[in-house]
């Protein structure tokens, strides 16, 4: 061998990446036939119950119950064509969004600032604790002295729900930073502020989504219970007015609806994450081709 | 860049850079107190390659560690350059056993981590970075995220991070573990470069004894845990060496086959205590 050079490894190197990348492929096709297998049982599923559904309604139980497919898809349709629906979920979109960030934006930086300063974090540990385990939905009545009945309470209690699943998750994340890639970076002359950015947060972030991928659905539970306590619009209040009204379809129309904004939020919080955390579908991308 | 400086820097070896005074470091677990180093003393001059060999968990690491500042010695001193060491040693490089390189950055953006601190511009911090992926051979490979890398490959990326941050002392723990050995061959010829052109001086752990040889100016033996010197010795090597032709040198076999004789009854003690 006379090339005795950097980069002799190079080859071997390129020709093992080929490799991985080709079961990487292969592992992809796998995945997208089964998905697709999935799917397709998944609509018989749930078409086979709407089904049944519609068969029994009237038959065997009385609509009164369970109303019908049919009549929900009425209702749905004519709150949709009145334009009435999109009010209500625009309504109680922007309380629950509005609630996750506020509370989010909040956790992230008290749950970073006592990750990084663990004598603090011991200071208020109790109260935190105090706070935490107290049922939030107990603040309702508060939250409603204090601002009234309108938007604002919706959001102020919904962050007051997000904000501790979101700070919980942060502070958990940031303590768990490895001490060692802080070493590192220390080593090399960072300050905290860089520490802060170039691992800290990066590390935490992990956690952090954890944190709000819980706080999707609780983030939902804060805009309506607020509404179905004291509202005149949004899914929650027209879930009341339906159900004052003995209107089993729209009672069941407005539950759909709300499942609606729950899978939409889901779906955004799982593109944020994979926007922000590009090495972590890397990391998937390799499991599945090993 | 400064790999590329030529020529050398006048080698003022006044003194020692580092220097160990009576060093101990105890560990202090749940339930027991685990000594990893006693009474170690070890005077090491500017620009000097030293290498560190003795069995498994005998404290090698320790002394790194204590050199960076990552934390100090139970009793004794540690001194680097004339001032005591007592936090985070900005003058030195480490490079751990485990590669330590931030998951979320790609190969560059682990690479240009140390330069981006010391606010370097984005061109210039460019083409240092793109030089340093040629010299450890990992064109291909810059927007691999470290999951994706292999073990050598990780090493590579890490070694190329530590030379991009250049600091007056590297502190390397087994970097070269993970390699075939063509490429540590190549690795151990450039870090053998660098450290006489830039007059850099260098702690290095290491297992194999061929290596320590090959690369040292002293190699420092140590004993079994609790780890103590049990010899110091002088490479019988000229600085300018070629690493490539070693295996034919006999003072090189000698020196080598010595450690081996050192070094063999300690690893069985440690293999009995292990089991």
């Amino acid at each position: 061998m006379s090339n005795v050079e950097i980069g002799m490894g190079q080859p071997n190197a390129a020709l093992a990446e080929a490799e991985r990348r080709a079961r990487a492929d292969r592992a992809k096709k796998a995945k997208r036939v089964e998905s697709l297998k999935l799917n397709l049982y998944r609509v018989l599923l749930i078409g086979g119950f709407l089904l049944l559904w519609e068969f029994a309604s009237g038959r065997l139980i009385a609509p009164f119950f369970i109303s019908a497919p049919s009549a929900i898809f009425r209702r749905l349709y004519g709150w949709i064509a009145s334009g009435d629906i999109f009010f209500h979920m625009g309504i109680t979109a922007t309380e629950a969004l509005s609630g996750l960030l506020l509370g989010s934006v909040i956790g992230i930086v008290v749950g970073t600032i006592l990750g990084m300063r663990p004598f603090l974090a011991r200071l208020l540990d109790p109260i935190i604790t105090t706070f935490y385990s107290l049922p939030k939905v107990a603040l309702a009545p508060l939250f409603i002295l204090w601002i009234g009945i309108g938007i604002d309470m919706k959001i102020t209690f919904t962050a007051a729900i997000v904000f501790f699943l979101v700070f919980l998750n942060t502070y958990t994340g940031v303590r768990n930073v490895s001490r060692e890639l802080i070493s590192i970076l220390y080593l090399m002359g960072a300050n905290e502020m860089q520490v802060l950015r170039r691992v800290v947060l990066p590390s935490a972030i992990t956690w952090v989504f954890a944190g709000l991928r819980i706080s999707v659905p609780y983030s939902l539970i804060g805009a309506i219970v607020g509404e179905l306590m004291a509202s005149n619009k949004g899914l929650g209040a027209l879930l009341v007015r339906a159900q004052g009204e003995f209107d089993t379809a729209g009672v069941f129309a407005a539950l759909v609806a709300i499942m609606a904004l729950a899978v939409i939020f889901n779906m955004a919080v799982r593109r944020l994450e994979r926007k922000l955390m590009p090495w972590k579908q890397a990391e998937q991308d390799q499991q599945a081709a090993v | 860049m400064s790999i590329q400086m030529s020529g050398t820097k006048p080698k003022a070896v006044t003194g020692s850079l580092i220097s160990f005074e009576n060093v101990s470091k105890t560990f202090e677990l749940a339930d027991r107190s685990v000594a990893a180093v006693e009474n170690v003393s070890l005077n090491i001059k500017r620009g000097e390659f030293v290498v560190l060999v003795g069995p498994s968990g005998c404290g090698k690491s320790t002394l790194l560690n204590m050199t960076a500042g990552l934390f100090l010695p139970t009793s004794g001193r540690v001194f680097y350059d004339g001032t005591l060491v007592t936090g985070y040693n900005l003058k030195t490089g480490y490079m751990t056993q485990n590669d330590h390189l931030l998951p979320w950055r790609d190969v560059v953006g682990n690479i240009s981590t140390p330069l981006e601190i010391r606010g370097m511009a984005r061109g210039e911090r460019h083409d240092r970075v793109a030089h340093l992926i040629e010299l450890v051979g990992l064109v291909g490979f810059e927007k691999s995220y470290p999951s994706q890398l292999s073990g050598g490959m990780r090493k590579r990326t890490a070694l190329a991070r530590l030379l991009a941050y250049d600091p007056e002392t590297l502190l390397l723990d087994e970097p070269f573990a993970a390699l075939d050995a063509q490429l540590r061959l190549n690795m151990q010829i450039e870090l053998l470069r660098i450290s006489r052109s830039l007059n850099k001086t260098i702690l290095f752990v290491t297992h194999d004894l061929d290596e320590a040889v090959a690369l040292s100016d002293r190699a420092v033996v140590f004993t079994a845990r609790p780890g103590r010197i049990r010899q110091i010795s002088d490479t019988p090597l000229p600085r300018q060496r070629d690493l490539a032709g070693l295996r034919r040198d006999p003072a090189y076999t000698r020196m080598t086959a010595e450690l081996w004789d050192l070094i063999m009854p300690t690893l069985n003690e440690t293999r009995g205590e292990a089991s």
